[in-house]
């Protein structure tokens, strides 16, 4: 398990997708935050070291990179989950890597 | 008219825009966030409905005050939210808004950028369900959501019992509290402490104490061992105590932190001289008591400047304003000014004794073993830097960053800058402040991978 939810239940009920499965969340959740409290990793490490669910929340890190299907890069922690967005856990090919622009 | 940037809206960014904007100066402040308020103030999102007292506790009243000050000031100055400053270089600021790049031509530029956690890696951090204490505190203020189902917070300074005892009020299970320092640290630094702010010593005191009532281990001089992971989850953590065992407790998620370093890349870029604070161990930019940096036109505020909390904050952004005010032949209130003076020189006192209570742990810098990864983005390991400082001749930071690539990776440095400053040090038996430090590089933050050429406004 992972995040815990401790207050402000009572937003409504959305759905986003990642790699084609669906994710919970409730209006004013962050991408990272639904994923986070469905148990899942964010992304696997392009270097092979194993999973990763990002790490300081404030935009600072880039750990917690994702991607819509239009190819646009986001940052999971402070992106606010939209329903029905289908997101990617890695870019399509040809797009990666690029670490800066 | 003068044109005026600020960027920043936390609480430094924000009182510095109030007080311009009382001599109806045109100010431009530029925030990242899509709102304001900086990191201590977080605001929660729209729809959210915990009060004032439930998010901020002991703060909330500076909390509102800020907020409400914030609200009225938006309209009567030109304020760009979801803004990125990437650059500065000769009077022009550099920013991104979505995909929209712009230049921003200045005479003065108020840099208010904050801070973020300083960290130190372990064996085992970059298993998901591991993230910076600040993170733990974002969680929670800004999602209302715990880490994990059993915590433990590891590092030192007072955010970290600060975040403890948040966790535990907002119903979250705080599995223990493990501090680098001493014990014996904080009881000498104690009188300072009493002397300087009373009444927030007493409070950080009273947070320990609510910890300890609460049942929650706390245990002060330890030595970080390993996040226990099954390679998709944290199952534990493992740690020497104070007397020399090795400990271990089962827990789901650890809050990490060291202390914050403040975000100088701008002033960096900008050309501002930076200096070597003994106390923190962090090169901070020079300013003169108001905030003037060494370069004409640019001013200092705030976590940016020196990690001093939000009080401070607001004092050096107001001060700042007035340097402003001053150095285009405008009036200042000079008995607030020193009265200011005053105050920050108190918090000064302070942020010493702080330093000296939860001193920065560059001694474990030593303690990291080989296959540690130093660097999160790019993979690199303890050993690699070792080996980039002493075969390959690299006893200087930069030239470590170029053959070990410590530094290079998405975050610029951000999370593993100042511990491979001391691991560099440590190896090559230097002083850290002579091994130098990374130098800022533009865009201080990577830019969407779409951005457009860049617009005048
Ligand atoms: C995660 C975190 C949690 C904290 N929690 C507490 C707490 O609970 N209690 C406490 O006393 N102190 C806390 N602190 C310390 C706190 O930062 C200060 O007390 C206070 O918020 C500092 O105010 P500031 O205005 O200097 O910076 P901040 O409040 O950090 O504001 C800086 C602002 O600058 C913006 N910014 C930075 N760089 C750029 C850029 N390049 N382009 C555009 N915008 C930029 C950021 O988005 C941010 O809004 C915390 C710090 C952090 C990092």
């Amino acid at each position: 398990m992972s995040f815990r939810r401790l207050a402000e239940t009572e937003r409504r009920a959305i759905t986003f997708e990642v790699d084609g499965h669906a994710v919970a969340a409730l209006e004013g959740d962050t991408y990272l935050t639904a994923i986070r409290i469905a148990g899942l990793a964010l992304r696997r490490s392009e270097f092979g070291d194993g999973p990763r669910a990002g790490f300081c929340l404030m935009g600072a890190c880039q750990d917690c990179w994702i991607w819509t299907q239009a190819g646009e890069r986001l940052r999971a922690c402070s992106t606010t989950a939209e329903a029905g967005t289908r997101l990617l856990t890695e870019p399509d090919a040809g797009m990666w890597p690029c670490p800066i622009s | 008219m003068p044109d005026i940037v600020i960027i920043g809206a936390g609480p430094a960014g924000i009182r510095a825009a109030e007080t311009l904007a009382e001599q109806r100066l045109p100010v431009t402040l530029v925030d990242e966030g899509e709102r304001g308020g900086g990191q201590i103030y977080r605001r929660q999102p729209a729809g959210f409905r915990r009060s004032y007292a439930s998010l901020y506790g002991s703060e909330a009243g500076k909390a509102k005050a800020l907020h409400d000050t914030f609200d009225r000031l938006k309209a009567r100055i030109d304020y760009r939210p979801n803004t990125l400053a990437w650059n500065i270089a000769d009077n022009v600021l550099h920013t991104v808004t979505g995909a929209v790049a712009r230049r921003l031509r200045f005479d003065a530029a108020i840099l208010a950028t904050g801070a973020t956690d300083r960290l130190i890696p372990v064996d085992g951090w970059t298993t998901p369900g591991v993230y910076s204490l600040g993170a733990a505190q974002i969680a929670l203020k800004a999602q209302a959501c715990a880490i994990g189902g059993a915590v433990v917070f590891m590092g030192t300074g007072p955010l970290l019992y600060l975040v403890a005892c948040q966790y535990v009020k907002a119903g979250a299970r705080v599995a223990a509290v493990l501090d680098t320092s001493p014990l014996s640290a904080r009881h000498q630094a104690l009188p300072r402490l009493l002397t300087s702010r009373p009444g927030l010593a007493l409070r950080g005191l009273r947070l320990i104490l609510q910890l300890r009532s609460a049942g929650i281990p706390v245990e002060t001089g330890i030595t970080p061992l390993a996040i226990a992971n099954d390679g998709a989850n944290v199952t534990g953590l493992r740690y020497r105590s104070s007397s020399g065992e090795i400990e271990e407790l089962a827990c789901d998620a650890v809050g990490l932190g060291y202390h914050l370093r403040p975000e100088t890349q701008l002033a960096d870029l900008a050309g501002c001289a930076l200096s070597f604070d003994e106390t923190s161990r962090l090169w901070l930019p020079k300013t003169d008591p108001d905030g003037r940096a060494s370069v004409a036109g640019l001013y200092l505020a705030g976590d940016g400047a020196r990690i001093a909390g939000a009080d401070a904050a607001e004092i050096s952004g107001r001060l700042a304003a007035y340097a402003v005010l001053a150095d285009l032949g405008h009036g200042v209130p000079e008995s607030k000014r020193r009265a200011l003076h005053r105050a920050a020189r108190r918090l000064e006192r302070f942020r010493l004794a702080l330093a000296q209570a939860f001193p920065w742990p560059h001694w474990l810098a030593g303690e990291i073993a080989d296959e540690v990864l130093v660097c999160r983005c790019e993979k690199i390991s303890a050993g690699e830097l070792r080996h980039a400082a002493t075969t390959l001749g690299a006893a200087e930071l930069n030239r470590a960053k170029a053959f070990s690539r410590v530094g290079m990776g998405r975050c610029q440095g951000r999370y593993c800058g100042t511990i491979a400053a001391e691991i560099v040090a440590a190896t090559c038996g230097r002083p850290v402040d002579g091994v130098g430090r990374l130098r800022g590089q533009a865009p201080v933050k990577p830019l969407p991978l779409a951005t457009t050429a860049e617009e005048a406004a």
